[in-house]
Formats: structure tokens, C-alpha cells, sequence
């Protein structure tokens, strides 16, 4: 296949970024996206320009590094992660716009890389269970019903990708939020911390510059583990009972 | 409590959520006695004066309907005052566009707020023209609000403001009720059908009941 | 002047001795050492820095850890995210000794099947230790919230996986690496919060600090800034994963790497078992050149799936065409007791083998089928849905086939390293103060890791061991020496790591660091990757300094070191394993025997088998590193079985 990429290109955070426009060929169907990527970025190092810089790490779809807006949608039009994006799902000749996430918490570092630690903040905000080591019960001593638990897992499997915020068109990080309130909230071993961790993870969420969410479904259609819309009701739900009980006190 | 909600994107999506459904409840009575026009000038104006009459005689005249226009306009402003806070907020956290632009991504978010700013002129306007009749095209008549409605919708751009505006109305509570639903997290994916159903049961009675007045003077069935 | 002496020609020094591991009987010897260990005061604690480099199980969970018993953690990640750390990508599952199966599970059997899994090659002490803490670990996890796969009571579900016959591993569906890591990652964000732990994402270890024989701290590179700086501490654990890399494909994440562990051993950290690699066995085969990694399929395939390949050679027939009596269940056929779910350098070597004899299938011959036809006729499409259904997704993804109606197809990947630091029983390497824990020491799984075994090690490395044995070694060395940038070894360091990243700058050749990650890693799948012989080490050894002599001459990194450079990144790391790789090849050629997963030609039954040589080779081989390119010194740690009598292995 030969394909003509449009890249979004920019040095660094404080640098102007523009599409630059690459001519790349011999392209197989099998490559994943990113090969098709490091296939350019060779070309690009031998004639003596800068390589494309984007973020990957497992290339099997879970670590949730890879992050690149492919002809406007995250993660490229199949619901997968880029790097599990293969060239089957492009013909010859096409011509593909490849951006980085854009919401303002998300700065650029470099053409497709943003900085992610914003995601980061929220978790360390609330979204743990305070276990520390030694301290845990016989695992049998609280059997969880399986509803629940499959619940908690549903909703366990966010990756932390980002492809939710790059897909609004509020910046907002409502679904990433609501995937670990949901996830904790659901199991009694979360329940002790189950009103200061909503509270607290959508203050930080708010604090990070993140927008507000207008319900489009967006989010969960670019989700590329599936997390529901409805996380995002639910984490609501969480958060009035948490702001009750908490103006009760 | 009430600092929580307002500092917090999701509490002030919550007053628009409670805002909006008080907003709602209003419309749907004010549809349905719109419809009583259809019914001669006597019973329309009957109507209108048991309006200011409601609570007698615990209530002095007009008391009542004073009270929900007070809770009406607190509704507004919370529901305006909130979708302007929290769309400067969503703008500021995209300010950079995608150069692939994908329309459908906003589609949503686009019509709740340029629709929003619809409605907001549209109630200005409508208090002017029927409330207080400050814009009133000919001769507003206090206590006389048969006539009132017959004269507006006897202009082509009373129809033409009023059409439009209820259009927008339709097409804010579709998404508007789902949404509040979503928001009060009232939601689930048992009760998805259901809420999504009567957003749009509600959405298409409040216009279709709407702009049966118009249409009722245009065609002559009032007059 | 003296020649110096060629690679092979290693010299054989003391032997290395493991100081810390109390005698007795075997099941009290975890908590004699715990008792023997010297505790510091609480109120001293956060006096002392520690550093973590890493952010996976392993890391993650001691980071968090350390940091709760009050010490002052300062820990690294290369990835944007201490999530992003590749445990996340281990899918089967963790073995534990709860025996809720009723079964006739024990630690003591965890214990024995990980010493015989491991071909007796893992110390007993440590392991025995591993299988007593696995029952510890699911209660902490369980505590965290990871929401492991339940049944309708409520209570945990587990499955059975390769090479045992309990049913022992918990696991959250495909995905279980994943939620192990989040709860870690979760437990390390509380401390981060809580202002104990000093996390530096996007921050890559490139050299240790040594001062007075002890690890006192690491030169880090800001990926971001591209600045290198130094950061002290008591103390130096190295949570970095494996080594897998080497080999250019493999099932590791792409920027997984050896440099801090290669960067300690070349500062006197000996390096153990180097050769020892795991190739799994189920892995979705290579395409094409272009391909940049593999990806693996949970070895729980195993459990339902059956592995084929036709039994005539060059057949080309579509596999639903192929009928039944002109198929070989190899594995069924020469391992009766265990079929498919052998362990996995068996079953690796097994398909290699049958595709040697030109009865692999797909292109290029490199593949056999592993065919769910059975399994979805026995449990029903929907069953087998719920089992499987992400990793047949996942499957059809990368090859658009439906493994529903078509057999998938797999072939051996490298997956894992075996080897690793040399450490004690207190997990302490050679360098007093330098603490190896999880896939980056060489500890617990001998010549073969068990399926499941993996995520057990790193979490009780980092959950339970190291935090009780590090005690120990700060409490004896409560005050040390404060040592700035000023300091001489620490100047040295630095300017050594700053002259090779100008070095690698300067060269501007016409090669890039992937033509030469390459070109090193098909040398060593060649030649000490599944099957190994005395003439292919050889060569291969022939071969790398040649390369790295190219690569010093021909290397072309674009751009500078004071930005965020991937490619220097990636020139960085690739110095690194074309020095470990001749250590490997080094390792693999000197250990003239069969086990686990090293397999030499020269030794094996005569039906193929690996066959051990306990005579000459019972004991782990730790290299002390002399210089780049020579010989290094072999220092054996004897390996004593008291408990597990080593027999040759069979799962017939």
C-alpha cells in the first residue's frame, strides 16, 4: 500500500505544531498502525530528519500508552487501541490525519506525546483502597456477589489511555473518573471510603482543567475497553449520596 | 453542601438537571392549557384568570402565580447561570480543535447550547409580547389574553419566532430529560429504553402541543 | 603487554555463597529470617531514602509498601505512568496455595512443582518461601479491591494452568497481570499522595552509584528534558523486569530494557543464569519483517484448546479440511498424563521440533494450531465465550481470523527471563545495598517458570520479602556517609553516562538503532534461542563484537540529548544488550547440559528429551563483569536439595 500521512508535528510543549505531509509505501496489510509508524520513522532517520515521536509501549492493547487521534477519532476508526489498529482497515492511496489527544490538560510534549499525569492526580485522589500490606483479611472472609464482582470488573479494565478525553468535545475525564469510582465503589471492601473517594476524585478532576460532561456518549463510543456510558450515571449517583451524607455530618 | 454543588462541574450539573426538570414540569401544565384556546375565547380567558386566582382564599389574588413565576425565574437563572459556567469551562478544556474535524462528536453538546440561547431570547421575547405586552404587535389587551394570541400569531414573524422556538424546545428536552436522568444518576442500562422513550414522548407532546396554537390561528380554527 | 584473554575464556573465582539463608527445617525458615532481621526504630525511618527503579508488581508493590512502614521512597518509571509497567500485560494468572479446590493443594506442593518446574535448577529456601507468601498475596489483593473472577457464591474462582495438576490460579479474566498492577499502582498513588513516595515518571535509570563498596544512589535521565541527574539514597532496589529484549521480538513491551540491571552488573552486581529464557509456547506467529513485537496468548488457552499439526509434512490443506486420523495431537500423543498442559519449555521445544520436520503450518511452516473445534462442541459457543472471549478477540484482531470457526495458529515466543542479579535470601545482590526483586533477579523459577508464577513472584517480592529484608541491611548501616554531586565517584559516574549519550550522538552514521536491535536479536534467536549447540554459541559469540564494533562506527541518532529523544532512548539501550548478549551466549555455551529452558543439543535422551546433568551443573552460575568484551569471572553458587529430590522431569 502506499499512503500519505498528515502528522501533526511540534518540537516541544512551548513550540508551534503544524501537519506536516510524509509520503510512506510498500506498506503491508498485516502492520499494525505503529509498525506502519516505525516503518516512516526509519525513512526519516536515514534521510536525517526528526523521527515521529509518539507514546507505545506493549503494543498488545493494554498498557494504555499508545494515543493518537486517527481522522479525528481516538484510537483510529476501529474500537481497539492504536496499537492493536491494523492497515487492513485503510486502502491504498489514502490519506491519513494522525493528531495528538487535544485537551488542555493534556499539554503536548512532543508531536504525538501529551502528558498524561492529570489521570494520575485523580487516582491519587481517592482511587485506591487504603490496604496497607499485612493488614488483609482472609480473602474468603467477604464473599462478593458475582454480579457485583463482574461489575467491578467491567469497569476495572480502563486502560487509562485517554482516549475518552481526546473524544470529547469537552476535554472532560468524566468516564476515566467514573470507571475506578464505579470499580471501587461496588465492593465492600471499598465501602469505608466509598463518599470521600467520589468526592475527592471529582474535585481533583475538576481542578485538573478537565470539562464537563454533556452526556454525548463520545467517551464510551472510543473507549477501546468498552467502558459503559452508564459509569459515568453511576459515578452521579456516587456522588449526590456522598454530598448528602457528607451535608448530613 | 450547597458550596459543594456549586464548586463542583458534576453538583452544578445536578441544578441544571433539578433547574431544567422544574422548567419541564412547568411547560407541560402551560402546554395543556394552551390547548384550551381550541376550546372559544370564554373558556381561555376563564382559564387565565383561575391562573391568578390558584389558592384562594388562602392565597391573595395573583399570590400563587407570583410564587412560580419567582421559582420560574430562579430556575432560569440557576439553569442559565450553570450552562454558561460549565460551557466556558468545556471550551477552555479543548481550546485546541482537531484539524480531522469530526461534526458528529458535538452535535449534541452544539444544539443544547445554541438551542439554550434560543430559548432564553425566545422567553424574553414572550414575556414582552404576551406577559407584559411591551412588544405586543396592535393593541395589548390586559385580561383579554384570547385575543392577545390570536393578534400575535396573525403576525408572520410571531409564528415564524414561536415555531422555531419550539422546535428548539423539542429537541432540549429529547436531550435534556436523558440527560438530567443520567446526571441525577437515575439511569441504568435496565431503564435506558424507557427514559430515552419518554424523552422523546415528551419532546414531541411539548412541540406537537406547542405549536398547535399557531397553527390553530393560521388555519382559522381560532380566531 | 599482556593479550587479553578471549571471551570464552573465563576464569572460575570463589564460589558465591548465600550468607542470609538460615538452616533448619524449611518451613520455619522464612520466619527465623524475619525474626533474625534487624528492625529500624519506626521514628528513624523516614530518615532513610530508598530508591525503587521500576513501577510493575514488583516495584510498584514495594514502592508502596516502604512507604507505608515510613521510609522515604524516591521511585522511577520510564513510562508516562507507573500503570503502564508491562506486569499489566501478564493475562493468565497467580498461583496460590489456598487450596480452596479441596483438591490436595499445599504450599509444600506449590513449593515442590516450582522446584521441579524450575528442572532443580531455583534455590529451595527461596522458594518455599514464594509458595508461603502466594496465600498471603491473594488476601492482600482481594483487600485492595482487585476484582478477581468469583463464582455464583461469592467466593474466588480459580483454574488450572501448565505443568501442575490443582487448580491454583486466580485470575480476573484475560487480564489478571492488569489488575494485580492497578492495585499496586492504586496502593503506590495513596503513598504518592501522601507525600512518601517521590514518584519521577518518564525517568530512565542509566547508571548506579557505587561509594565504599555500597549502592548509594542512580544517574536518571529526564526522558523529557533529556536531562541526566543524580539522586542518593540508603539504599537501591531495582524492580526493573527482564531482559527479554534482547532477542529484538519477544512478548515484552517495547521499550522494556536491561539497563539498570546491566548498568548494576557492570558495577560489580553479578549477573546469574543469563541463558536461562522463556519461550512460550503460545504465542500469535510473526507476519512479516516489519514486525515490531509478538503477542502472546494466555497459556489458559491450554486448558480447552488442543494442539495440532497435520501429520504429513508440507500439507497445505485448509485445517477444517484436514480430517481427524490424519492429524497429530502431538502432545496428547508423547505426554499422555499431561497433554496440552505441559510445561511451557516442553511444549515450546515440542512444536519447534514438528515444525523442524516440515509439519508446521501457516506461512513460512512456523505455526501449529491450537483448535477450540472440541472445546466449543463440549461447552457450547457461549461458554467458551465467557472463558476465552478477549483473547479470541484479540486474536482476530491481529490476524482476521475467527478463531470461532478457524483454528488459531501459534508459535513459540520469548516471553521471560529466568536469569537475572544474583541475589541472597534477602533478595540483596553482590553490591551491599542493591536490592533485585521480581523478573529482574534470578531467584525463584530455576531453568522454567510455571504459568502463574510470574505475578506471584512480584508481588511477594515486593508486597512481603524485600520490605522485611531490607530492615535489615539499613538498620545495620543506619548512618551513612552523605554524599553530594561534588563527590568523586559520583562526578565519575555522571560524566561517564554524559559521554556516552555524546558519543552515541556524535557517530552520525547510516544505520538505525532498530537495523541493529535487529540484527543482534535474529543472531540470538538463531543461535541460543530454543536449541542451542556448542558451534552456533560459538558463532554468535564470533558475531557480537563485531556488531558492536559496526554499531559504534555506523550508529545514526538524530537530534540532541537535551530533549525528549526516542531514538537516543532507544541507541542507549541497545549498547547495553549487545554486551548482554554475549554474557548470555557465554552462559549458554559454558552450561553444557539440558534443563528447563535452555535446551543444548549435545544433551538430551534419546527421545529428545533435555537431559540434566546434576554431576556437573547443579548450581547457579553468577558472572562478575571485568570489562566489555572480556572474559568475565564465573562464580558458582552450588544448589542444595534437601526437600525435592531431583529426578529427571516427566510429564508422560
Amino acid at each position: 500500500m502506499k499512503l500519505t500521512l498528515r502528522v501533526w508535528r511540534q518540537r516541544n510543549a512551548d513550540a508551534e505544531g503544524a501537519m506536516s505531509t510524509y509520503e510512506v509505501d510498500g506498506i503491508s496489510s498485516d502492520m499494525s498502525f505503529l509498525e506502519m509508524l516505525d516503518t516512516l520513522n526509519e525513512e526519516l532517520i536515514l534521510n536525517g530528519e526528526d523521527p515521529v515521536a509518539f507514546d507505545h509501549d506493549c503494543r498488545e492493547g493494554i498498557c494504555g500508552a499508545c494515543s493518537l487521534v486517527i481522522n479525528g477519532d481516538a484510537h483510529g476508526p476501529e474500537r481497539t487501541t492504536t496499537c492493536q489498529l491494523h492497515m487492513r482497515s485503510f486502502k491504498d492511496g489514502d490519506t491519513i490525519d494522525i493528531e495528538p489527544w487535544r485537551a488542555s490538560a493534556f499539554p503536548v510534549i512532543k508531536d504525538l506525546v501529551v502528558d498524561r499525569s492529570a489521570f494520575d492526580r485523580i487516582i491519587q485522589a481517592g482511587g485506591y483502597i487504603t490496604a496497607p500490606t499485612g493488614a488483609a483479611p482472609e480473602a474468603h472472609a467477604t464473599p462478593v456477589p458475582k454480579p457485583d464482582a463482574d461489575f467491578a470488573f467491567e469497569h476495572a479494565e480502563c486502560i487509562g489511555c485517554g482516549a475518552c478525553v481526546a473524544a470529547c468535545p469537552n476535554g472532560a475525564a468524566m468516564l476515566f473518573t467514573s470507571a475506578k469510582v464505579s470499580h471501587l465503589n461496588v465492593l465492600p471492601q471499598g465501602a469505608p471510603e466509598r463518599e470521600t473517594r467520589v468526592l475527592d476524585m471529582v474535585a481533583q478532576m475538576d481542578e485538573e482543567g478537565f470539562g464537563g460532561c454533556t452526556l454525548t456518549g463520545e467517551c464510551a463510543t472510543a473507549c477501546p475497553k468498552g467502558i459503559p456510558l452508564m459509569s459515568i450515571t453511576n459515578m452521579n449517583k456516587e456522588w449526590l449520596r456522598a454530598t448528602r451524607k457528607a451535608g448530613k455530618r | 453542601m450547597a458550596r459543594t454543588m456549586w464548586d463542583s462541574s458534576v453538583g452544578k450539573k445536578t441544578v441544571m438537571a433539578v433547574s431544567g426538570l422544574i422548567m419541564l414540569l412547568y411547560l407541560v401544565v402551560h402546554m395543556f392549557g394552551n390547548l384550551k384556546i381550541f376550546f372559544g375565547a370564554g373558556d381561555f380567558n376563564h382559564y387565565a384568570h383561575w391562573l391568578r386566582t390558584i389558592g384562594e382564599p388562602v392565597m391573595h389574588y395573583e399570590w400563587t402565580l407570583w410564587v412560580i413565576r419567582v421559582v420560574l425565574v430562579v430556575a432560569v437563572v440557576a439553569h442559565a447561570v450553570s450552562a454558561y459556567q460549565l460551557s466556558r469551562r468545556d471550551l477552555r478544556a479543548r481550546p485546541n480543535k482537531y484539524v480531522h474535524k469530526k461534526p458528529r462528536a458535538s452535535y449534541a453538546t452544539r444544539t443544547m447550547r445554541w438551542g439554550g440561547i434560543i430559548l432564553a431570547l425566545f422567553i424574553v421575547w414572550h414575556i414582552l409580547d404576551l406577559t407584559t405586552g411591551t412588544l405586543h404587535p396592535g393593541g395589548f389587551q390586559e385580561g383579554r389574553p384570547y385575543q392577545n394570541v390570536v393578534d400575535t400569531f396573525s403576525t408572520w414573524y410571531g409564528n415564524v419566532i414561536y415555531i422555531v422556538a419550539m422546535l428548539a424546545v423539542g429537541l432540549h428536552v429529547r436531550h435534556g430529560f436523558w440527560s438530567a436522568a443520567q446526571t441525577l444518576g437515575v439511569g441504568s442500562r435496565t431503564r435506558d429504553r424507557a427514559l430515552k422513550t419518554v424523552a422523546n414522548v415528551l419532546a414531541l407532546l411539548l412541540t406537537a402541543g406547542f405549536i398547535a396554537v399557531p397553527v390553530g390561528v393560521m388555519t382559522g380554527v381560532v380566531s | 603487554m599482556t593479550i587479553p584473554a578471549a571471551y570464552t575464556d573465563y576464569a572460575t573465582g570463589a564460589p558465591v555463597v548465600d550468607a542470609k539463608a538460615p538452616t533448619g527445617p524449611i518451613e520455619q525458615r522464612w520466619d527465623t529470617r524475619r525474626f533474625e532481621a534487624k528492625l529500624v526504630n519506626p521514628a528513624n525511618r523516614r530518615k532513610h531514602t530508598v530508591i525503587v527503579v521500576g513501577t510493575g508488581l514488583a516495584g510498584g508493590s514495594a514502592g508502596a509498601t516502604l512507604a507505608e512502614q515510613g521510609y522515604h521512597v524516591v521511585q522511577f518509571c520510564y513510562q508516562d505512568s507507573p500503570r503502564r509497567a508491562h506486569s499489566i500485560a501478564a493475562q493468565g494468572g497467580i498461583n496460590a496455595a489456598k487450596n480452596y479446590r479441596n483438591d490436595g493443594d499445599s504450599i509444600h506442593r506449590l513449593f515442590y512443582d516450582t522446584v521441579k518446574g524450575g528442572d532443580f535448577r531455583a534455590r529451595e529456601s527461596n522458594v518455599r518461601r514464594l509458595a508461603q507468601i502466594s496465600v498471603e498475596i491473594i488476601d492482600q489483593c482481594v483487600a485492595q479491591g482487585v476484582p478477581f473472577a468469583r463464582e455464583y457464591g461469592g467466593l474466588l474462582d480459580t483454574r488450572s494452568f501448565g505443568g501442575v495438576q490443582v487448580s491454583r490460579t486466580f485470575y480476573a479474566r484475560g487480564q489478571t497481570g492488569q489488575q494485580l498492577l492497578l492495585g499496586a499502582y492504586q496502593a503506590l498513588s495513596r503513598q504518592i499522595a501522601a507525600g512518601n513516595v517521590e514518584m519521577h515518571p518518564r525517568t530512565e535509570m542509566l547508571d548506579l552509584i557505587v561509594i565504599d563498596g555500597r549502592a548509594r544512589g542512580i544517574v536518571a535521565r529526564d526522558l523529557i528534558t533529556g536531562k541526566t541527574d543524580i539522586y542518593i539514597a540508603d539504599a537501591v532496589v531495582l524492580a526493573s523486569g527482564g531482559y527479554g529484549n534482547v532477542f529484538y521480538l519477544s512478548t515484552n513491551a517495547m521499550n522494556s530494557n536491561a539497563t539498570a540491571i546491566w548498568r548494576a552488573h557492570r558495577r560489580g552486581a553479578y549477573f546469574a543464569n543469563p541463558c536461562f529464557t522463556q519461550i512460550h509456547p503460545t504465542c500469535i506467529p510473526r507476519t512479516g519483517d516489519h514486525q515490531s513485537k509478538l503477542t502472546l496468548m494466555s497459556e489458559s488457552l491450554r486448558n480447552d484448546g488442543r494442539i495440532w499439526v497435520p501429520k504429513a509434512k508440507g500439507d497445505t490443506r485448509p485445517p477444517n479440511r484436514i480430517p481427524e486420523d490424519e492429524r497429530d495431537y502431538y502432545l496428547e500423543r508423547i505426554y499422555p498424563s499431561f497433554g496440552n498442559l505441559v510445561p511451557r519449555d516442553i511444549a515450546s521445544r515440542a512444536a519447534k521440533n514438528v515444525c523442524d520436520e516440515g509439519r508446521g503450518v501457516g506461512p513460512g511452516g512456523q505455526g501449529v494450531y491450537l483448535d477450540f473445534a472440541e472445546a466449543i462442541q463440549r461447552m457450547g459457543r457461549k461458554a467458551v465465550e465467557a472463558k476465552y472471549g478477549n483473547l479470541f478477540d484479540m486474536y482476530q484482531r491481529i490476524t482476521d481470523e475467527d478463531p470461532y470457526e478457524v483454528p488459531m495458529r501459534i508459535y513459540p515466543a520469548v516471553h521471560y527471563t529466568m536469569g537475572g542479579l544474583w541475589v541472597d535470601y534477602d533478595l540483596q545482590t553482590t553490591i551491599p545495598g542493591l536490592f533485585a526483586i521480581g523478573e529482574a533477579n534470578f531467584s525463584d523459577h530455576g531453568a522454567n517458570r510455571l504459568g502463574a508464577s510470574a505475578l506471584m513472584q512480584g508481588l511477594a517480592d515486593g508486597y512481603f520479602v524485600l520490605p522485611a529484608t531490607i530492615n535489615d541491611y539499613l538498620a545495620r548501616n543506619p548512618h551513612q556517609e552523605k554524599v553530594t554531586a561534588e563527590h568523586p565517584a559520583v562526578r565519575e559516574v555522571m560524566a561517564e553516562t554524559e559521554g556516552r549519550i555524546e558519543r552515541l550522538l556524535a557517530v552520525d552514521g547510516d544505520r538505525t538503532p532498530d537495523s541493529f536491535h535487529r540484527e543482534v536479536g535474529e543472531l540470538m534467536w538463531e543461535f541460543c534461542g530454543m536449541a542451542r549447540t556448542d558451534a552456533g554459541l560459538r558463532k554468535a559469540l564470533e558475531r557480537i563484537p563485531q556488531i558492536r564494533e559496526e554499531f559504534w562506527r555506523r550508529i545514526k541518532v538524530p537530534g540532541s540529548g537535551e530533549e525528549f529523544n526516542q531514538s537516543l532512548e532507544k541507541a542507549n539501550r541497545i549498547v547495553d544488550y549487545l554486551e548482554l548478549a554475549e554474557l548470555m551466549c557465554l552462559d549458554a555455551l559454558h552450561r553444557a547440559e539440558s534443563c528447563g529452558g535452555h535446551f543444548r543439543e549435545e544433551s538430551q535422551t534419546p527421545d529428545g528429551e533435555a537431559a540434566r546433568r546434576d554431576d556437573a551443573f547443579s548450581y547457579a552460575a553468577a558472572w562478575e563483569f571485568t570489562g566489555t568484551g572480556e572474559a568475565p569471572v564465573l562464580h558458582k553458587e552450588d544448589l542444595v536439595f534437601e526437600y525435592v529430590h531431583p529426578t529427571q522431569r516427566s510429564y508422560a
